[in-house]
């Protein structure tokens, strides 16, 4: 197989019958560009949608009252559930074990802000510390809520970077500013950027104490949300936040007398399910990508073993001259195989690096929020060189057992 | 070097059976020049590729240089093929995409002889059939005695037992047909055993020993006084 000599008889053929070589290689080559394409651009889509849910805490579970709809231990519909401070503070004594960042949120939809001549209306949330890192939003100036903040019930404000370009334009130092929200005055600590962009730069943060004192609130507040230790399995972390939102869900629908089965009385997020069904999403169509590629190369197979299918009845004779002068089947099997093999790999690895220089050199052109990094790894990459060989071997095969069949009296008759 | 005994060999046509060869003896010494004779269809050709082994018979002996050949499996026929026989065909099947030289030397690759060697040795047998100047040509280059010679050349080239030359003149004009037959003398003159397939008289006249074919059976078997190829020439 690895024979020097063999080899250069192989070359010598391929050399001497450029055009058929060169047509041959064709049809493989488009075949592996089309895989290598559809495979960039499944990962494309699968890292453009994990970016999407990249940009919050993907184990992120939120919890949110509604209205009861289902009678329950003598109490009627229509009941409108209240979560308070306790709620929080219960629940976490009780799952501190997979909690990784938790906050309870106050929030008002819209709170009129003014700063010297500038006004807006933005969303003001009243948070604990670690809601920063639920929401993955970064400090570009100053720092974030801190602990003091709420014990003290301090007016202080963490406010989006819109609403800084917004209310503080032409302004040199935000840090330590008063803006006034809803009639209060509250200092300026920080600004932050979040990667879900404006929608979520639109906010401003206060201390969750200070809240629900500004507004009347007492000890209510309208959600809590955690964020669960992370686990390198998918799978594993799933099963975890479903085992944590079942306890939590059991413990607030007793501590609030809602019926089990009460949907529209708790609402309860968990980020990862929705996760899991992206990506078994993106996996379907990482498999389709795969499914249409493989058959793209099928089909390049299939040309090629059809070419060598014509090749070696063209080469009838010659098989018959070469069996005539002793050349044994083996040979001439390895030969017609090593040359399908050749010519699939050859052809195959330029379609591959073709591809791969495509994504490299245009990929990054086309990029968009649900485009992106559209890559082919280099494991990819081997497999579909792996396949191949396996491809090429198979369309050799077909044809190299013809040409062993080949009787040289035949071929050599009729001329 | 060649022995024959009651050779059968008979090809289905559909539903019938022709019988092509219906029990031949026939005995080559080393050495011998022979030349076998027919019409078309005597079965003259099939009695060549059975001694070529690249056709088997049906039943019946024959034994090349003390091996029976028998029951071959197509590896050790196409080994025995390269070791004990050297062919050369009437329409010289040589690989027209490969040069003189490397026509030559390809009985010498499927003998597993080095690169280097295999270009000396066939080099030595192009020079011998006279075409050095021409071991770089391609076969549609060279004119039909010369494409006659280099298939010499190759059937030489593995330094064979037999020399095995179907109609080795058919597809050439008397004037070449004459160059052809000298040097095949010339190799016979060397101690190389030679049979000829030809249903030209003169050309026959020009070996040592015609066998005459008719309907699958040796009709005659006789010594010549050799004609020598030169004279015309």
């Amino acid at each position: 197989m690895f024979s020097i000599e063999r080899w250069q008889e192989i070359f010598e053929g391929l050399f001497k019958n450029k055009l058929r070589t060169v047509l041959t290689g064709v049809s493989v080559a488009s075949g592996i560009f089309i895989l290598v394409i559809l495979l960039g651009a499944g990962n494309g889509i699968q890292n453009g949608i994990q970016k999407q849910f990249e940009q919050d805490a993907v184990n992120r579970i939120s919890v949110w009252p509604g209205i009861t709809q289902k009678e329950y231990n003598g109490l009627g519909i229509g009941r409108e559930i209240q979560l308070h401070n306790s709620d929080y503070t219960t629940a976490l004594t009780l799952l501190s074990d997979h909690i990784e960042y938790k906050s309870a949120v106050y929030s008002v939809w819209s709170g009129n802000m003014v700063f010297k001549k500038e006004t807006g209306t933005y969303r003001v949330e009243g948070v604990h510390p670690d809601y920063q890192f639920i929401e993955n939003a970064s400090i570009v100036k100053g720092r974030f809520l801190n602990q003091s903040d709420i014990a003290n019930y301090e007016k202080h404000v963490v406010i989006g970077q819109k609403v800084a370009n917004d209310l503080f334009k032409g302004e040199e130092e935000l840090l330590g500013q008063e803006l006034s929200i809803s009639g209060t005055i509250y200092k300026v600590i920080g600004v932050f950027t979040d990667p879900g962009g404006e929608r979520e730069e639109s906010r401003v943060y206060i201390p969750i104490s200070t809240a629900q004192r500004a507004y009347s609130a007492g000890d209510k507040i309208r959600s809590i949300v955690f964020t669960l230790k992370r686990n390198a399995d998918f799978d594993n972390a799933v099963a975890e936040s479903h085992e944590f939102t079942q306890k939590l869900e059991t413990f607030l629908r007793a501590r609030h007398t809602i019926a089990p089965d009460d949907k529209g009385a708790l609402h309860i997020n968990n980020s990862l399910d929705q996760a899991k069904n992206i990506y078994i999403i993106t996996g379907g169509v990482k498999a389709f990508f795969w499914f249409v590629g493989i058959c793209t190369i099928i089909a390049g197979v299939v040309g090629v073993g059809n070419i060598m299918l014509i090749i070696v009845k063209e080469r009838t004779k010659e098989i018959g001259i070469r069996k005539a002068l002793g050349a044994s089947p083996f040979s001439i099997i390895s030969m017609i195989l090593q040359e399908a093999v050749f010519i699939t790999v050859v052809a195959g690895f330029s379609g591959l690096v073709f591809g791969l220089l495509v994504w490299e050199f245009v990929g990054p052109s086309i990029e968009t929020d649900f485009f992106t990094r559209p890559e082919v790894d280099f494991n990819v990459a081997i497999t579909t060189l792996v396949i191949l060989v396996v491809a090429g071997a198979f369309a050799g095969f077909v044809p190299a057992y013809r040409a062993a069949k080949i009787r040289p009296i035949i071929a050599l008759r009729g001329d | 070097m060649i022995e024959i005994k009651d050779l059968h060999k008979s090809y289905q046509m559909g539903k019938n059976s022709l019988h092509v060869l219906k029990g031949i003896d026939f005995t080559v010494k080393e050495g011998e020049f022979v030349s076998i004779m027919g019409s078309s269809g005597s079965g003259k050709s099939t009695l060549l590729n059975i001694i070529g082994i690249l056709d088997e018979a049906d039943s019946g002996t024959y034994t090349l240089d003390s091996v029976p050949i028998k029951n071959l499996n197509e590896t050790i026929a196409s080994r025995y093929r390269n070791k004990f026989l050297g062919f050369v065909f009437q329409s010289f099947n040589l690989i027209n995409y490969k040069s003189a030289l490397d026509n030559v030397a390809l009985p010498l690759y499927y003998q597993g002889v080095g690169r280097k060697e295999r270009m000396e040795r066939s080099m030595y047998y192009l020079e011998k059939v006279g075409l050095a100047n021409w071991a770089k040509h391609l076969p549609s280059e060279m004119s039909g005695g010369q494409k006659q010679r280099v298939a010499i050349a190759r059937a030489l080239a593995a330094d064979p037992k037999v020399l095995l030359a179907d109609e080795p003149t058919g597809a050439l004009d008397t004037k070449t047909s004459y160059e052809v037959m000298e040097l095949i003398q010339q190799i016979n003159d060397e101690g190389k055993t030679v049979l000829i397939v030809t249903h030209e008289s003169d050309i026959a006249e020009m070996t040592k020993r015609i066998v005459f074919l008719k309907d699958g059976q040796i009709e005659s078997d006789k010594p010549v006084n050799q004609v020598r190829a030169s004279e015309y020439v």
